[in-house]
């Protein structure tokens, strides 16, 4: 099945006059339960090109399809609506609400879905990344490597079809950025969620199943690792 | 608790200093506007007591032509007989008293000090005098008999250095154009805590008033005070008084109720200005919390906030600090009007004098209302709101992309 499919992307960045083309001509298709890793220089086009399947952002022209619905022809809010249900995102910073503890931030999904009599599964959630015990604490209470593991736990809360990851070990050391991708191929092996990295860290490449490699906005190799 | 409550209740607790500050400032302009419209009302309704009490009654029944402020003793603008008309008029039930009071105006003579002055000739027994019988500070109250006595008040007294027993020399007007002058002797000494009344009236028998301003049997109006002001309008109704005119208190105050409306519109502005203030501050307080909480936007856009879930936030944020804010300033103005609605505020006469048409006594009692209570509250409140709804749009319009890339 297939979870998102691009066609003819091509997003260009306008500042004044300048105007920067980061992803020319990209097509791409993610399929059910991948572990897909986007690699490539810095300005190659990776954080863009997953922030079009996120529909955090539009591109100037091709399409945009997630799970069989165009995300290029809907609304801010309608995607908004999408996102929300479909998607789940792990930042490079670690992008926890700093008031809500680490419990409320996992929460915080599905409460903006509407769903009620979540209690278990948050901390279900927080237990598969080995933070029960942190559930009360908020992020400036949390080491870098937990507020990132909370940070997946919150992108699973609502049993999203697709995790999309930018840097998730950027700035984390080797025994935290070793343990987010162990939990999150573990995740991705037992509930068969579809995970997209952006990196160029060797230590996120190395579990990939597919390697997209971009250079200059376009996907110049595609390779799936047996 | 609704996460968006909760959302902006951590928001505010996040920079408490900033919040406390912001709740403060709607604190203050809500005390401030409170005081102030309780002090304005307060005057305007201590102003208006005043002006009936001392000056112009509730009712008065005159000659069509009769000016309160020429104090002419012409016939033909005087009434009549007054005593059995003033009977008469205090036989309506919701009628308190009813007196004939003439006025005529002159000069007090005393060592080598001229003031002019205004005679006003009552009928002593009468409770349309209870002010200055009331406000006896030195002597006693006139008789009807009395045909030397008279009442000064206390600023005049004291300008002048003198006390019951003392003799002055009055020189006034008559009706035939000339001025008689009499000696006087000063029986008592009042006050109406009014300085620019007291200064300048002088109290005599109706009946000696009418001898030396060669009056006789005449008076310049009837002066009527009610039980309640309410009943004004079936008094003037039920007052027979052919050939003369009845007039309430509204149309002998024209001045006063014109300044009572320029100083309603004056608060209103005030209000504004009050409220204006307070809203920038606020906006400016929500304006920097967008700027800094930019990423979080961007982030809670990614999780599927929709902008007006945003706004709704910043929104909530806003209405928490004005309910907040609010209510700190009620705590602190009400039992600040309270207590000053008990002592007032000391004025001196303010240099308004009693030939102005207004009175205003030396001391202003705020007078607080329920009403000013809950409709300042509201607009605070409102005001506070609306002045969210700003920041909240430039929240609600972040793109969750750029918001993201944000470095606040």
């Amino acid at each position: 099945m297939e979870i998102a499919k691009l066609t003819d992307i091509t997003r260009i960045y306008k500042v004044g006059e300048v105007e920067t083309r980061a992803l020319n001509g990209v097509d791409l298709s993610i399929g059910e339960g991948e572990f897909t890793t986007l690699v490539g220089p810095s300005g190659s086009g990776k954080t863009t090109l997953l922030q079009l399947i996120g529909c955090l952002d539009m591109p100037t022209s091709g399409k945009v399809f997630i799970n069989n619905e165009e995300a290029t022809s809907m609304n801010r809010d309608q995607r908004a609506d999408l996102r929300k249900g479909t998607i789940g995102f792990i930042f490079q910073f670690f992008a926890l609400i700093p008031t809500l503890t680490a419990y409320e931030n996992v929460e915080l999904p599905m409460l903006l879905m509407g769903k009620k009599n979540h209690k278990s599964r948050v901390m279900k959630l927080l237990d598969a990344v080995g933070l029960a015990n942190r559930a009360e604490h908020r992020p400036d209470q949390m080491s870098g490597g937990q507020q990132q593991r909370v940070a997946v736990a919150r992108a699973l809360s609502v049993d999203p079809l697709l995790i999309l990851a930018d840097e998730p070990t950027a700035n984390l050391d080797t025994q935290n950025g070793e343990q987010i991708m162990e939990i999150m191929k573990k995740l991705n092996e037992e509930t068969n969620t579809t995970f997209v990295f952006a990196t160029h860290d060797p230590r996120v490449i190395k579990y990939a199943k597919r390697i997209v490699t971009l250079e200059d906005g376009k996907i110049v190799k595609d390779k799936n690792i047996a | 608790m609704n996460y968006i409550l909760k959302m902006s209740l951590r928001n505010l607790a996040r920079n408490k200093r900033r919040s406390v500050l912001s709740a403060i400032a709607i604190a203050i302009g809500t005390a401030l506007l409170l005081m102030m419209a309780a002090t304005i009302r307060g005057e305007m309704r201590g102003a208006l007591d005043i002006n009936i009490n001392l000056r112009t009654g509730h009712l008065q029944v005159h000659t069509e032509d009769y000016k309160d402020e020429n104090m002419s003793l012409k016939r033909v603008d005087m009434i009549e007989a007054p005593l059995a008309m003033s009977g008469q008029i205090e036989g309506i039930t919701q009628v308190k008293a009813a007196s004939p009071r003439l006025n005529a105006s002159g000069i007090l003579a005393y060592k080598n000090e001229t003031i002019g002055i205004q005679v006003i000739g009552i009928d002593p027994p009468s409770t349309t005098n209870a002010p200055y019988r009331d406000g006896l500070v030195a002597g006693e109250f006139l008789t009807a008999d009395d045909r030397e006595g008279v009442l000064i008040g206390l600023p005049l007294a004291e300008s002048l250095n003198l006390s019951p027993g003392d003799s002055i020399d009055l020189i006034i007007n008559t009706s035939e154009g000339q001025t008689d002058e009499q000696r006087f002797t000063i029986r008592g000494v009042y006050t109406t805590d009014t300085p620019g009344y007291d200064k300048v009236t002088i109290f005599m028998p109706l009946e000696k008033t009418q001898t030396i301003t060669r009056t006789e049997n005449y008076a310049s109006m009837i002066y009527i005070l009610l039980h309640e002001m309410d009943d004004t309008a079936a008094v003037k109704e039920a007052i027979n008084a052919p050939g003369y005119i009845v007039e309430d208190w509204e149309e002998i105050n024209k001045l006063f109720v014109l300044v009572m409306e320029l100083s309603n519109a004056m608060m209103f502005f005030f209000n504004l200005m009050v409220l204006g203030v307070t809203a920038t501050v606020i906006m400016n307080t929500l304006l920097m919390a967008v700027y800094e909480r930019t990423r979080e936007m961007g982030i809670l856009g990614a999780l599927g906030m929709k902008a007006k879930q945003v706004k709704a936030l910043f929104l909530t944020e806003a209405t928490l600090l004005a309910i907040g804010g609010v209510l700190i300033g009620l705590a602190i103005g009400i039992p600040l009007v309270l207590y000053y609605a008990q002592v007032g505020f000391y004025f001196g006469d303010m240099g308004i004098s009693a030939n102005s048409g207004i009175m205003i006594g030396n001391s202003i009692y705020p007078y607080p209302t329920l009403g000013d209570v809950f409709s300042i509250s509201a607009a605070a409140i409102l005001i506070t709101i609306l002045s969210g709804y700003y920041p909240a749009s430039q929240a609600a319009k972040l793109e969750p992309v750029d918001a993201l890339h944000s470095n606040n």
